[in-house]
């Protein structure tokens, strides 16, 4: 529809412009977000923090096409994925996401959790497919249960199996809300060590979270949310240490005094 | 964020959006065109179905005959009034069958339900009404019931033809919606029943207070579904000689030797239909909805 921005400097691998969404009310629609403008760089991980509430699911949920925007752009490696005349199945195909309850499939083994999509969406024979799902799973050290289910699973087991399932189609782009918010603290630490081998691995991530000692170590950009609008975004020693805005030190704040940074 | 506009749309929080983009308006006029393309395609495609049909049908060899047979107008007339006359049983039939039925098939699953080895029996009588009235067709238990019991000539029991046929026909469909009730019953996650037990409140208060209006919420489609069934099923009284809408089309069709009369029931029963299966349509359309919040997939 129409041309991206800057097309001839660099090309991030996902550009947000102007992106509004609203949700029908009884009193009219709500802004949900309002006007974010985000640029995403190769190999980079973007972390979105803020309050519940702030609009960073909603964000994800519309860089995933599983929501329509209300306005604004969004381009994947320069494609402008709002046109309606994209074909949102495939550039889902090309974004990998992870839930914060993970939506593993309960009547499929974790193996042919992980096969499900190579095999059926990208046409991968069977046996490729199970080798490299096997060899993934042998990564996270979940080989030995690529034949349990998923109810068989602990939260932090399942997790991992629902990040190494998106990562099987091998994504431009992954998208992980929060995945480590269903988790017992001792399983955190397993989920975020997986995350941060992807990102060593090169993958291009932008993840919402509340665990601020992540985002400060393996972010490359921290973005504060707020009242669906992007207040303040940078690396992550300026946003988290000294940020310019008074609501993103409440914010923090906040979080320190519940004892998560 | 971009400089307020002097446009703003509706914001419930007072906070002021822009007025929509280039880019957006672009898309929404993108999508009408699609919107109106796909009501042209659904139009054509539907005229081109039926004329196909309704010419293969004319130009069949045996069409005058069956025309003159089925579609008579002037008996259509005759035997309109009556026929109408006749629904309106079947109306009344309906609504009590209708009431009946979900209360006679509330209870089979709650007592098919109850836990407890003292409850065994009823459990095991219950599994065994819906079993053999599950299973019986429709019409035979009609011809047992309205014509044995008043065959034993007991005092006190009912002999009129609408009650009989209508206490068969709530005993078949009362096996099927308690069957219905029960998956509804069993579909609501167990941790539902521990977290309201947690709260002090009793087996019977749970199953009343939190079990039962989800259940019944889960099911909603499905019995709507049933109900359209039941509609069209009152009909079948008309074989213990009830005088409803089938049956005074059958005597309006020996009269004048002509089907006709059957298409005018049959229509009237299809009007009578549509309502309730729209209905139905509606809250399984908007059960989808409340599972998936606003997703566009
Ligand atoms: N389907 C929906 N319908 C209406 N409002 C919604 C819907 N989804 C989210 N919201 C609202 O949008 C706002 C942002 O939600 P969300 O993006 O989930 O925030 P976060 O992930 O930052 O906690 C919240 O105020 C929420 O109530
Ligand atoms: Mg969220």
């Amino acid at each position: 529809m129409s041309e991206q921005p800057g097309e001839f400097a660099h090309q991030p691998v996902l550009r947000v412009r102007n992106l509004v969404k609203t949700y029908p009310t009884a009193q009219g629609s709500t802004p949900v977000l309002r006007g974010i403008d985000l640029d995403v760089d190769e190999h980079q991980v973007v972390t979105l923090i803020g309050a519940s509430g702030s609009g960073k699911s909603t964000l994800l949920r519309c860089v995933d096409l599983l929501e329509q925007v209300d306005d604004g752009q969004v381009w994947l490696d320069g494609q402008d994925i709002t046109d309606p005349r994209v074909d949102a199945d495939a550039v889902r195909r090309r974004i990998g996401v992870v839930f914060q309850a993970y939506n593993l499939f309960p009547h499929l083994s974790v193996l042919d959790n992980v096969t499900l999509a190579p095999r059926r969406v990208h046409g991968v024979p069977r046996e490729q497919a199970e080798a490299q799902a096997m060899e993934l799973l042998e990564r996270i050290g979940l080989a030995a249960r690529a034949r349990a289910y998923p109810d068989q699973l602990s939260g932090g087991q399942a997790q991992r199996t629902a990040i190494v399932r998106a990562l099987a189609v091998q994504p431009r782009l992954l998208l992980l809300d929060e995945v480590t918010s269903a988790l017992d603290p001792e399983l955190v630490g397993e989920v975020l060590a997986l995350v941060r081998e992807v990102a060593a691995g090169g993958m291009t991530i932008v993840m919402a979270t509340h665990e601020m000692g992540f985002a400060r170590s393996a972010a490359d950009v921290v973005c504060f949310l707020e009242g669906g609008v992007l207040l303040e975004q940078g690396p992550p020693e300026q946003v988290l240490v000294d940020p310019q805005h008074e609501r993103t030190r409440t914010f923090l704040r906040r979080v320190v005094e519940a004892g998560r940074l | 964020m971009s400089a307020p506009g002097t446009e703003v749309f509706g914001d419930a929080r007072g906070g002021l959006l822009p007025a929509p983009s280039e880019v957006e308006l672009g898309r929404r006029s993108y999508r009408r065109s699609r919107q109106r393309r796909s009501t042209w395609v659904a139009l054509l495609s539907t005229l081109v179905f039926s004329t196909l049909l309704v010419v293969g049908t004319v130009s069949a060899p045996g069409w005058p005959r069956t025309q003159q047979s089925f579609l008579d107008p002037d008996v259509a007339r005759r035997a309109f009034p009556l026929v109408l006359e006749g629904l309106w049983l079947n109306l009344r039939v309906l609504v009590v069958a209708a009431v009946c039925v979900l209360a006679l098939g509330l209870a089979v699953a709650l007592l098919r339900t109850v836990r407890g080895p003292v409850w065994a029996p009823v459990r095991f009588v219950m599994a065994l009404y819906t079993d053999v009235f599950r299973g019986m067709p429709l019409i035979v238990l009609l011809y047992i019931i309205g014509f044995g019991v008043p065959g034993l000539r007991l005092q006190g029991v009912p002999t009129d033809k609408v009650v009989l046929g209508t206490t068969a026909i709530v005993l078949v469909y009362s096996a099927y919606v308690s069957e219905v009730f029960r998956a509804g019953i069993e579909s609501v996650h167990p941790s539902q029943r521990a977290a309201a037990r947690a709260l002090g409140l009793t087996h019977r208060q749970t199953t009343r207070l939190v079990v039962l209006p989800q259940a019944v919420r889960n099911v909603t489609p499905p019995l709507l579904n049933d109900l359209v069934a039941l509609q069209k099923d009152v009909g079948l009284i008309s074989v213990l000689g009830a005088i409803d809408a089938v049956r005074q089309a059958q005597i309006v069709s020996a009269n004048t030797g002509n089907f006709t009369p059957y298409i005018v029931a049959a229509l009237l029963f299809v009007l009578l239909a549509v309502p309730t299966a729209r209905l139905a349509d509606w809250a399984t359309a908007r059960a989808r909805r409340r599972q998936q919040a606003g997703s566009v997939l």
